[in-house]
Protein backbone atom coordinates (compact mmCIF):
# COMPACT_ATOMS: atom_id res chain seq x y z
CA UNK A 1 0.00 0.00 0.00
CA UNK A 2 1.09 3.25 -0.66
CA UNK A 3 2.42 5.47 2.16
CA UNK A 4 0.03 8.06 3.06
CA UNK A 5 -3.12 6.45 0.86
CA UNK A 6 -5.31 6.66 3.52
CA UNK A 7 -5.32 10.49 3.73
CA UNK A 8 -7.19 10.13 0.42
CA UNK A 9 -9.87 8.26 1.83
CA UNK A 10 -13.06 10.65 3.21
CA UNK A 11 -13.03 8.10 6.48
CA UNK A 12 -9.85 9.24 7.61
CA UNK A 13 -10.85 13.37 7.05
CA UNK A 14 -13.94 12.33 9.12
CA UNK A 15 -11.92 10.75 11.29
CA UNK A 16 -9.35 13.85 12.04
CA UNK A 17 -12.32 16.02 12.31
CA UNK A 18 -14.09 14.51 14.80
CA UNK A 19 -11.29 14.31 17.23
CA UNK A 20 -9.78 17.37 16.32
CA UNK A 21 -13.39 19.08 16.65
CA UNK A 22 -13.49 17.26 20.07
CA UNK A 23 -9.79 18.34 21.39
CA UNK A 24 -11.11 22.27 20.46
CA UNK A 25 -15.03 21.80 22.00
CA UNK A 26 -13.27 20.75 25.86
CA UNK A 27 -10.79 23.24 25.08
CA UNK A 28 -13.33 25.61 24.80
CA UNK A 29 -15.91 24.62 27.57
CA UNK A 30 -13.83 26.17 30.36
CA UNK A 31 -13.62 29.52 29.07
CA UNK A 32 -17.68 28.97 28.05
CA UNK A 33 -18.61 28.45 31.15
CA UNK A 34 -16.11 31.02 33.22
CA UNK A 35 -18.26 33.93 30.72
CA UNK A 36 -21.18 32.59 31.47
CA UNK A 37 -20.44 32.91 35.37
CA UNK A 38 -19.73 36.71 34.80
CA UNK A 39 -23.40 37.26 33.74
CA UNK A 40 -23.95 36.65 37.27
CA UNK A 41 -21.73 38.90 38.93
CA UNK A 42 -20.03 41.05 36.82
CA UNK A 43 -22.50 42.03 34.51
CA UNK A 44 -20.58 44.95 32.68
CA UNK A 45 -17.79 42.51 32.02
CA UNK A 46 -19.90 40.49 30.63
CA UNK A 47 -21.71 42.95 28.22
CA UNK A 48 -17.64 44.49 27.48
CA UNK A 49 -16.93 40.63 26.41
CA UNK A 50 -20.39 39.98 24.15
CA UNK A 51 -19.08 43.49 22.37
CA UNK A 52 -16.09 42.84 21.81
CA UNK A 53 -18.20 38.90 20.23
CA UNK A 54 -19.72 41.29 17.71
CA UNK A 55 -16.62 41.92 16.12
CA UNK A 56 -15.62 40.59 12.19
CA UNK A 57 -12.60 38.22 13.79
CA UNK A 58 -14.59 36.84 17.01
CA UNK A 59 -17.63 36.52 13.99
CA UNK A 60 -15.59 34.22 12.73
CA UNK A 61 -14.15 32.35 15.59
CA UNK A 62 -17.36 32.14 17.14
CA UNK A 63 -19.20 30.21 13.54
CA UNK A 64 -15.80 28.26 13.44
CA UNK A 65 -17.36 26.90 17.00
CA UNK A 66 -20.72 26.34 15.73
CA UNK A 67 -19.27 24.72 12.95
CA UNK A 68 -17.10 22.39 14.98
CA UNK A 69 -19.71 21.70 17.20
CA UNK A 70 -22.37 20.63 14.29
CA UNK A 71 -19.43 18.60 12.74
CA UNK A 72 -18.84 16.85 16.06
CA UNK A 73 -22.88 15.69 16.38
CA UNK A 74 -23.08 14.70 12.94
CA UNK A 75 -19.71 13.33 13.17
CA UNK A 76 -20.79 11.16 15.66
CA UNK A 77 -23.89 10.27 14.46
CA UNK A 78 -22.31 8.52 11.46
CA UNK A 79 -19.91 6.87 13.89
CA UNK A 80 -22.43 5.45 15.95
CA UNK A 81 -24.58 4.69 12.80
CA UNK A 82 -21.22 2.48 11.89
CA UNK A 83 -21.21 0.80 14.71
CA UNK A 84 -24.63 -0.44 15.75
CA UNK A 85 -26.22 -0.61 12.22
CA UNK A 86 -23.11 -1.24 10.05
CA UNK A 87 -24.06 1.40 7.10
CA UNK A 88 -20.89 0.78 5.46
CA UNK A 89 -21.69 1.05 1.74
CA UNK A 90 -23.55 4.99 2.66
CA UNK A 91 -20.91 6.09 5.12
CA UNK A 92 -18.93 8.32 2.17
CA UNK A 93 -22.39 9.75 1.60
CA UNK A 94 -22.67 10.62 5.35
CA UNK A 95 -19.17 11.77 5.56
CA UNK A 96 -20.20 14.50 2.92
CA UNK A 97 -23.95 15.09 3.99
CA UNK A 98 -22.51 15.75 7.81
CA UNK A 99 -19.96 18.13 6.33
CA UNK A 100 -22.55 20.00 4.72
CA UNK A 101 -24.73 20.25 7.10
CA UNK A 102 -21.67 21.69 9.96
CA UNK A 103 -21.38 24.32 7.16
CA UNK A 104 -24.84 24.99 6.92
CA UNK A 105 -25.17 25.60 10.15
CA UNK A 106 -22.63 27.72 10.33
CA UNK A 107 -23.76 29.89 7.93
CA UNK A 108 -27.22 30.20 9.76
CA UNK A 109 -25.48 31.52 12.61
CA UNK A 110 -23.36 34.18 10.99
CA UNK A 111 -25.93 35.05 8.81
CA UNK A 112 -28.72 35.40 11.80
CA UNK A 113 -26.42 37.38 13.85
CA UNK A 114 -26.42 40.61 14.07
CA UNK B 1 -13.75 -5.50 37.41
CA UNK B 2 -11.09 -6.49 35.19
CA UNK B 3 -9.56 -3.91 32.63
CA UNK B 4 -11.62 -4.92 29.86
CA UNK B 5 -14.58 -5.16 31.33
CA UNK B 6 -13.75 -1.67 32.60
CA UNK B 7 -12.83 -0.62 28.63
CA UNK B 8 -16.17 -2.15 27.44
CA UNK B 9 -18.25 -0.30 30.72
CA UNK B 10 -16.34 3.10 29.49
CA UNK B 11 -16.96 2.68 26.13
CA UNK B 12 -20.95 2.47 26.06
CA UNK B 13 -21.19 4.83 29.01
CA UNK B 14 -19.52 6.94 26.43
CA UNK B 15 -21.85 5.98 23.83
CA UNK B 16 -24.85 6.10 26.04
CA UNK B 17 -23.60 9.93 26.43
CA UNK B 18 -23.31 10.65 23.26
CA UNK B 19 -26.64 9.72 22.21
CA UNK B 20 -27.97 12.46 25.26
CA UNK B 21 -25.56 15.09 23.51
CA UNK B 22 -27.01 14.49 19.95
CA UNK B 23 -30.56 15.93 21.41
CA UNK B 24 -28.50 18.68 23.72
CA UNK B 25 -26.24 19.95 20.88
CA UNK B 26 -29.46 19.56 18.33
CA UNK B 27 -31.46 21.69 20.91
CA UNK B 28 -28.29 23.98 22.38
CA UNK B 29 -27.68 25.04 18.49
CA UNK B 30 -31.17 26.36 17.67
CA UNK B 31 -31.27 28.07 21.03
CA UNK B 32 -27.99 29.51 19.90
CA UNK B 33 -29.25 30.40 16.11
CA UNK B 34 -32.88 32.09 18.03
CA UNK B 35 -30.52 34.11 20.48
CA UNK B 36 -27.91 35.66 18.13
CA UNK B 37 -31.03 37.40 16.18
CA UNK B 38 -31.59 40.38 18.22
CA UNK B 39 -27.75 40.03 19.82
CA UNK B 40 -26.85 38.72 23.01
CA UNK B 41 -26.08 40.41 26.21
CA UNK B 42 -25.66 39.44 30.02
CA UNK B 43 -29.23 40.76 30.99
CA UNK B 44 -30.96 38.14 27.67
CA UNK B 45 -29.25 35.35 28.92
CA UNK B 46 -30.44 35.91 32.59
CA UNK B 47 -34.10 36.33 31.54
CA UNK B 48 -34.23 33.54 29.46
CA UNK B 49 -33.24 31.20 31.99
CA UNK B 50 -33.53 32.92 35.65
CA UNK B 51 -36.70 30.96 37.44
CA UNK B 52 -36.87 28.32 34.34
CA UNK B 53 -37.15 25.28 35.80
CA UNK B 54 -37.06 23.69 32.31
CA UNK B 55 -33.81 25.44 30.82
CA UNK B 56 -32.07 24.51 34.51
CA UNK B 57 -32.92 20.62 34.05
CA UNK B 58 -31.90 20.92 30.54
CA UNK B 59 -28.72 22.31 30.79
CA UNK B 60 -28.34 20.22 34.02
CA UNK B 61 -28.73 17.05 31.94
CA UNK B 62 -26.08 18.55 29.37
CA UNK B 63 -23.64 19.60 31.29
CA UNK B 64 -23.53 15.87 33.09
CA UNK B 65 -23.84 14.41 29.81
CA UNK B 66 -20.96 16.23 28.88
CA UNK B 67 -18.65 16.10 32.01
CA UNK B 68 -18.83 12.28 31.45
CA UNK B 69 -18.51 12.30 27.93
CA UNK B 70 -15.40 14.60 26.90
CA UNK B 71 -13.36 13.48 29.10
CA UNK B 72 -13.60 9.87 28.00
CA UNK B 73 -12.93 10.97 24.36
CA UNK B 74 -10.10 12.83 25.68
CA UNK B 75 -8.46 9.62 27.26
CA UNK B 76 -8.59 7.64 24.32
CA UNK B 77 -6.82 10.07 22.61
CA UNK B 78 -4.33 10.18 25.15
CA UNK B 79 -3.64 6.52 25.65
CA UNK B 80 -3.40 6.36 21.90
CA UNK B 81 -1.15 9.50 21.14
CA UNK B 82 0.70 9.68 24.31
CA UNK B 83 2.94 7.33 26.70
CA UNK B 84 0.95 8.57 29.72
CA UNK B 85 0.12 5.20 32.06
CA UNK B 86 -3.50 3.78 32.04
CA UNK B 87 -3.54 5.62 35.53
CA UNK B 88 -2.01 8.87 34.34
CA UNK B 89 -5.13 9.05 31.28
CA UNK B 90 -7.46 7.79 34.28
CA UNK B 91 -6.48 10.65 36.68
CA UNK B 92 -6.64 12.97 34.05
CA UNK B 93 -9.67 12.00 32.67
CA UNK B 94 -11.25 12.21 36.62
CA UNK B 95 -9.79 15.93 36.64
CA UNK B 96 -11.73 17.30 33.45
CA UNK B 97 -14.77 15.35 34.70
CA UNK B 98 -14.47 17.18 37.90
CA UNK B 99 -13.77 20.42 36.45
CA UNK B 100 -16.84 20.42 34.06
CA UNK B 101 -19.30 19.83 36.39
CA UNK B 102 -17.90 22.18 38.47
CA UNK B 103 -17.97 25.17 36.30
CA UNK B 104 -20.98 24.19 34.17
CA UNK B 105 -22.97 23.61 37.23
CA UNK B 106 -21.77 27.06 38.50
CA UNK B 107 -22.63 28.90 35.73
CA UNK B 108 -25.95 27.52 35.23
CA UNK B 109 -27.24 27.83 38.90
CA UNK B 110 -25.74 31.14 39.10
CA UNK B 111 -28.00 32.06 35.96
CA UNK B 112 -31.39 30.31 37.18
CA UNK B 113 -31.22 32.21 40.29
CA UNK B 114 -29.52 35.40 39.26
CA UNK B 115 -32.79 37.16 39.28
CA UNK B 116 -34.79 35.66 42.23
CA UNK B 117 -33.70 38.77 44.38
CA UNK B 118 -34.84 41.25 42.25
Amino acid sequence: MKTGAHRNHPHYWAFLLHRGSGILLTLFLPAHFYVLGLAIEKTATMDGFLSWSATPLAKIAETALVILLAAHLTGGLRLMALEFFGTRESSKIAVCVGAGIALVTGLIFLLNGT
Amino acid sequence: MSNARLETRIWALQRATAAVLAFCVFVHLGMIIYAVQDGLSAAEIISRISGNLAWLAFYAVFIVAVALHAPIGIRVILNEMTNLSRKQTHLIMAALCLIILVMGFRAIIGLYTAGAGA
